[in-house]
């Protein structure tokens, strides 16, 4: 009898704690305003989409705190120090550029607090220590992957491609790991990049009629750009008006709808570059979020918003495993992070906390970007 | 780099002078203000800045016809430039001349960031006027096969040249010309003798945010790319330009501005884009140390 009153009691024990929701209080810094306002808005879309989503469910109660970090390292640290030491959060979750991530995640790793960047992809991020991690891949890994498909016969979907140019913008780390690695994988299997066939231009960059005349008398298969969208349109656009029949590659930093506008549907259609998500993917669970998306928002979704949501639903994944909400078990959770399905891949956090999974390469037409294969690390 | 290729080296140079030509209509507008008022108008970018962006307003957004547009946008551009002169740069004019240096430094912030909040900060595309066609030297010259020239270069130049020939008559032959002629010499006299010196000064400073406007349209073209940052560069560029030549002859700023351009492009063809900025500004500093009165310029003895 005793026992069975024991049984009883520890049954609806359970059954009381399953029915109260876990409070957990995230907070999340993006830029919101400034240059990379566009990719601050679409992370925050799908930040909020997963909270909503998870707010419905009985298991948690994800409190969130948002913060605008404008676009620049100094905001970054201020956002991050407010949602700390004021907001007191559980968790931190940002931001897109990797400087920015860089100025921040100090603080969170002096603070003891997690911090996941859902889209800084620079190596150095995760360098700061044990509480910083991310979910996306990283620069090297897009580098190599452009290198082999660049590489792979025609016949196999690749471009057969046997010589490249790097156009590299050396005002950004960015592109400058990326083309590394571009070349170390490029060249090791057989294709041939010339030692000038390295060319450098700057941010803000409008003219470059003379660097492409350098392109055009190189005749090269491939052209490797891992720059940003602004200055990319311009040149993939000014390369059409030389007659530059070569395909420019390149990686998630061409990805914004101003691409299309900048270079012009004439020029932009048939080149290639990385990115994290393809509302095309045939994928269930990836076509499942693009639906439920569209009906919340109204358009497709972009990369940066299945990251934003991805990024969400791992922190709460590593909450349910560490069975608690304090932050230093929140911490070992999230970095044992391992086969999250997620909708941009299955994510599995590293020993250095970068996520292992795969992207996909988008070939552009008119005025968007298609699915063309995905790639596995 | 074993030897020069004669079809790459005239590529460049047809680049470097479209670029030239850019800097040349703004580095006019520069001229003008300081041979009259001895103040560099660091504003004066903006006035190329807005000129891009009003003009994605005035073809792109309202749709007005392409000769409509380019009038409409000239207007807007030297009223704009106009209002600066007559909020911030009149009532210093008197003062010395630190003190309007400054706050042209500071209009220059307060444009930029203002049509930053009001049209934002993302690059936008630019209307096509007409189809730039291109040419391949190659159909008249064999041996210079794969150099190619665009129409909207042609465009460039030669609206370049037509507007510093205009420039020319009005300061030359005209009425107003000759009364910002006297004022460059002597404001006082000027006065005594009955030049309206405000209206002139107005008029100045509307011909030259005009000529900047059009730079901006053409850039526009060009490049197919405004955003509210491009004045600054530019303007430092037209600056540097203005003072290769000679700042305050009207040659000179063209002169020295084809002269920057083609440099510019040389440098990336041979050298490399990153080195571009420094060179420009390198010569900018030659220039200074060992003949500060520029290219077409005549030394000045400092009057004591």
């Amino acid at each position: 009898m005793l026992r069975r009153l024991a049984t009883l009691a520890l049954v609806s024990g359970v059954a009381l704690s399953a029915t109260a929701a876990q409070n957990i209080k995230i907070g999340v810094f993006l830029p919101m305003s400034g240059d990379q306002s566009s990719f601050g808005d679409e992370t925050m879309s799908g930040v909020k989409m997963a909270v909503e989503e998870i707010n419905a469910g009985k298991d948690f109660k994800i409190e969130l705190f948002t913060q605008d970090e404008k676009s620049n390292p100094t905001d970054s640290a201020n956002a991050v120090k407010k949602l700390i030491n004021v907001d007191k959060v559980d968790v931190v979750v940002g931001t897109v550029a990797s400087s920015n991530t860089n100025a921040a995640a100090p603080i969170a790793q002096a603070a003891k607090v997690p911090l996941m960047s859902p889209t800084s992809t620079n190596v150095k991020v995760t360098d700061v220590g044990e509480y910083v991690s991310r979910i996306c891949f990283i620069d090297d890994f897009q580098g190599s992957a452009m290198a082999k498909f660049a590489l792979k016969p025609k016949a196999e979907g690749g471009l057969g491609a046997k010589t490249a140019v790097l156009v590299i913008d050396s005002s950004s780390e960015y592109s400058k790991g990326l083309s590394a690695a571009f070349r170390e994988v490029f060249t090791k299997n057989g294709g041939k990049i010339d030692n000038d066939g390295e060319i450098f231009y700057v941010q803000k960059d409008r003219d470059f009629s003379s660097l492409l005349t350098k392109i055009k008398r190189k005749k090269p298969d491939v052209v490797f750009a891992p720059g940003y969208y602004t200055e990319i349109g311009n040149m993939i656009r000014q390369a059409h008006t030389f007659g530059i029949t070569a395909k420019f590659l390149g990686g998630d930093g061409w990805s914004a709808p101003q691409l299309f506008t900048l270079a012009g549907e004439k020029a932009i259609v048939g080149h290639y570059f990385s990115d994290h998500f393809s509302h095309e993917d045939t994928d269930p669970a990836v076509q499942d979020f693009v639906k439920r998306y569209r009906a919340k928002y109204g358009k497709d979704a972009p990369g940066m918003a299945a990251l934003g949501y991805d990024s969400i639903r791992v922190v709460i994944d590593a909450a349910k495993r560490a069975g608690k909400v304090e932050r230093t078990a929140l911490m070992k959770a999230i970095n044992s992070t391992k086969g999250f399905k997620g909708v941009t891949g299955v994510i599995t956090l590293d020993a250095k906390r970068n996520a292992n999974k795969p992207l996909v390469i988008l070939e552009t037409q008119k005025d968007r970007a298609t699915f063309k294969t995905r790639v596995n690390p | 780099m074993s030897s020069i290729d004669p079809g790459e080296l005239l590529q460049y140079l047809i680049n470097g002078l479209a670029l030239g030509s850019i800097y040349a209509l703004i580095a006019l507008g520069y001229t003008m203000v300081y041979g009259i008022l001895k103040l560099i108008n660091f504003a004066h970018g903006e006035f190329y800045m807005a000129g891009g962006i009003f003009g994605v307003l005035a073809i792109g957004t309202l749709g007005l016809h392409p000769a409509l547009g380019v009038l409409a946008v000239l207007v807007a551009c030297g009223a704009l430039a106009m209002l600066v002169e007559r909020l911030a740069y009149r009532p210093l004019r008197n003062k010395n001349r630190i003190a309007p240096l400054i706050t042209a430094l500071g209009v220059s912030i307060v444009l930029m960031e203002g049509f930053r909040v009001v049209f934002g900060a993302q690059p936008r595309s630019f209307p096509q006027l007409f189809e730039n066609t291109v040419y391949d030297l190659g159909e008249w010259f064999p041996s210079l096969e794969g150099v190619i020239v665009q129409q909207t270069q042609i465009v460039i130049f030669l609206v370049m040249l037509v507007l510093m020939s205009a420039l020319s008559y009005i300061v030359l032959k005209t009425k107003m010309g000759r009364a910002m002629r006297a004022l460059s010499f002597d404001f006082d006299a000027s006065r005594l003798m009955g030049v309206p010196i405000d209206r002139v000064i107005a008029f100045t400073f509307f011909l030259g945010a005009s000529l900047a406007g059009i730079a901006g349209i053409l850039v526009g073209m060009y490049f197919n790319n405004v955003e509210p940052y491009m004045g600054q560069l530019a303007g430092l560029k037209a600056f540097t330009a203005a003072v290769l030549g000679g700042i305050g002859v009207i040659p000179g700023a063209v002169l020295g501005a084809l002269a920057l351009g083609v440099c510019e492009s040389l440098v990336v063809g041979y050298g490399q884009s990153s080195y571009r900025d420094a060179i420009a500004f390198g010569i900018l500093i030659l220039m200074l140390t060992t003949r500060p009165w520029g290219l077409l310029g005549k030394p000045q003895r400092e009057k004591v």
